[in-house]
């Protein structure tokens, strides 16, 4: 009888071990899922001085004091709608752009680092500062579609490049005879995407129905050649090789693999 | 009369002074641009100087592998040491704002006489450790806090401060979940951050006194208590109230006899005070 009933105990813990595993399993695959969907956020501009978006989401604690810092009104806390990890702060440039404010308000009083002024800083003859330099700033990458941009048809339109807080440096106009009329001439914005801190000045400042000239985050809006391939014309991208392989001995990175190149060096 | 209403309700008239008046600190601001209190209750910048961090978020972000700068971490030790050595769990009714939605949930309940049908859900009041172990063990996984990613007291602070968007639904789900499907539902089984300090906070200073001897056995405490199961000494023996208890002070406001009160709790001698 005692027998029986240790069994019975037995069995009923087992039951409650399993049923609670059960249940445990369960509600971590719907949350983790659900947290997983809720921050594969792609799209979304962070404000300047971010981490990469992998450790952003990691390292932002969705206080706000960012967009409490922004004069402008410009960044904003996701909410359930917006398609990104709530709480986080972003931008819409075709709303409201980043003015880029020479004090960058935003970025020092981030409590967590996920907005880091080293990543903004201040360059006194190479050496890196603690003041934050607004033009260093990579929030994204303007593109533009040349189909939709009215410079590219040939009517007279530089709103983008005129409201570009790089003036002549992030966009830059390229001339070109207009064939079409035979005494007219294209002016051509053309985004210089290492200069661009992707502001959002020029998205806001489009005049088509849907901006022409848009921001993208830099980790969607470039592609990225690879490491094996060198411009053989250009001295810098040849030394990069060298360099590398000097670093060998040092630590092993993925980049190892460029020591099967070697042969391209010996041409010389 | 007037002065025996407030009497009867004078902790709970200050909790909700706090809670409100916090808000409206955070929320001024955004709006107005106050410099008192930055930011929300996930991360507050206090006039301007130094920070108070929810040690939960840091702890969840550590679990990520991201060590957050010191301005972050030290904010959050701080909570942390003042809920642990001195207020308890207090946060849950002091502070949270979600409290204010679930107490209403409570009051129309008891108003509208729902009673829980044990059949249709019936929820552990331990399932809230389980939550809290879980989001540590999610944070990892999914590479990001995970209860941040769907926290309902951050949401509600946010969506005041900052504008709901949509986050609006899941508060209202929350006020009915506590209305309809489980009393308590939310604070007294599910949440993780009261799981979080009903674990940090088992040793803080200020705790609620139990005097058995003047004890008349009335239950009022027990009809107000949101974690009855704190009170197993009442009317047993004389001690101090711990566990889940969040300090909100309700069973003294009620108790006729004196038999409850706020103290400093000795860590010698537990059981028998006088």
């Amino acid at each position: 009888m005692a027998a029986k009933q240790n069994m019975n105990s037995r069995r009923d813990a087992l039951k409650t071990l399993f049923r609670g595993a059960g249940l445990l399993s369960l509600g971590g695959a719907v949350w983790g899922s659900t947290a997983v969907t809720l921050k594969a956020s792609e799209l979304t501009l962070r404000p300047p001085g971010a981490l990469d978006e992998y450790h952003f989401v990691k390292a932002c604690i969705r206080c706000g004091t960012c967009v409490e810092a922004c004069p402008y009104d410009t960044l904003q806390l996701a909410t359930l709608d917006d398609h990104t990890a709530i709480g986080t702060p972003f931008f819409k440039p075709r709303l409201i752009p980043c003015y880029m404010c020479t004090d960058v308000p935003c970025v020092p009083v981030c409590p967590s680092g996920a907005l880091d002024v080293k990543k903004i800083a201040k360059q006194n003859d190479g050496v890196k500062t603690g003041k934050p330099d607004i033009n260093k700033a990579k929030m994204g990458v303007a593109m533009l579609d040349q189909e939709a941009c009215l410079a590219y048809w040939g009517i007279q339109c530089d709103a983008c490049y005129r409201a570009c807080p790089l003036f002549g440096e992030a966009i830059t106009l390229e001339f070109k005879r207009n064939e079409r009329t035979g005494k007219h001439a294209f002016l051509k914005p053309v985004v210089h995407r290492d200069i661009c801190t992707g502001c959002g000045l020029c998205e806001h400042a489009c005049v088509t129905e849907k901006a022409a000239i848009f921001v993208l985050p830099r980790s969607v809006a470039t592609g990225k050649v690879g490491a094996h391939y060198i411009k053989g014309w250009d001295k810098d991208d040849e030394e990069r090789l060298r360099n590398l392989k000097e670093k060998k001995t040092e630590e092993s990175s993925p980049e190892d693999e460029l020591n099967d190149w070697e042969y391209l060096l010996d041409d010389e | 009369m007037m002065s025996s209403i407030i009497e009867r309700n004078r902790y709970l008239i200050l909790r909700r002074t706090i809670q409100t008046g916090l808000l409206i600190l955070f929320g001024g601001a955004n709006w107005w641009g106050w410099k008192l209190l930055q930011g929300n209750y996930s991360s507050a910048y206090v006039l301007e100087s130094f920070y108070l961090t929810d040690p939960h978020a840091v702890l969840q972000t550590f679990a990520t592998g991201f060590i957050m700068s010191s301005d972050a971490i030290i904010g959050g030790i701080i909570v942390l040491i003042f809920y642990a050595l001195i207020a308890g769990r207090s946060f849950c009714s002091w502070v949270c704002p979600v409290n204010m939605v679930t107490d209403l949930s409570t009051w129309m309940r008891k108003k509208w006489k729902i009673t829980q049908k044990e059949y249709f859900i019936s929820l552990n009041r331990k399932t809230r450790y389980w939550v809290l172990g879980l989001g540590i063990l999610l944070s990892p996984i999914v590479g990001v806090a995970a209860f941040e990613m769907i926290n309902p007291i951050t949401m509600l602070h946010r969506g005041i401060i900052f504008g709901f968007g949509a986050g609006w639904a899941i508060i209202i789900a929350l006020f009915l979940f506590d209305l309809l499907v489980v009393e308590y539902g939310w604070c007294g089984h599910l949440c993780p951050l009261g799981a979080f300090y009903s674990v940090t906070s088992r040793f803080s200073l200020i705790k609620v006194k139990h005097d058995v001897e003047k004890c008349t056995m009335c239950m009022k405490c027990f009809d107000v208590c949101h974690e009855k199961q704190v009170l197993n000494l009442i009317g047993e023996k004389s001690g101090y109230i711990v566990g889940e208890c969040s300090n909100c002070g309700r069973c003294i406001e009620v108790c006729n006899d004196s038999a409850l009160k706020y103290a400093i709790y000795n860590y010698k001698n537990q059981e028998v005070q006088r």
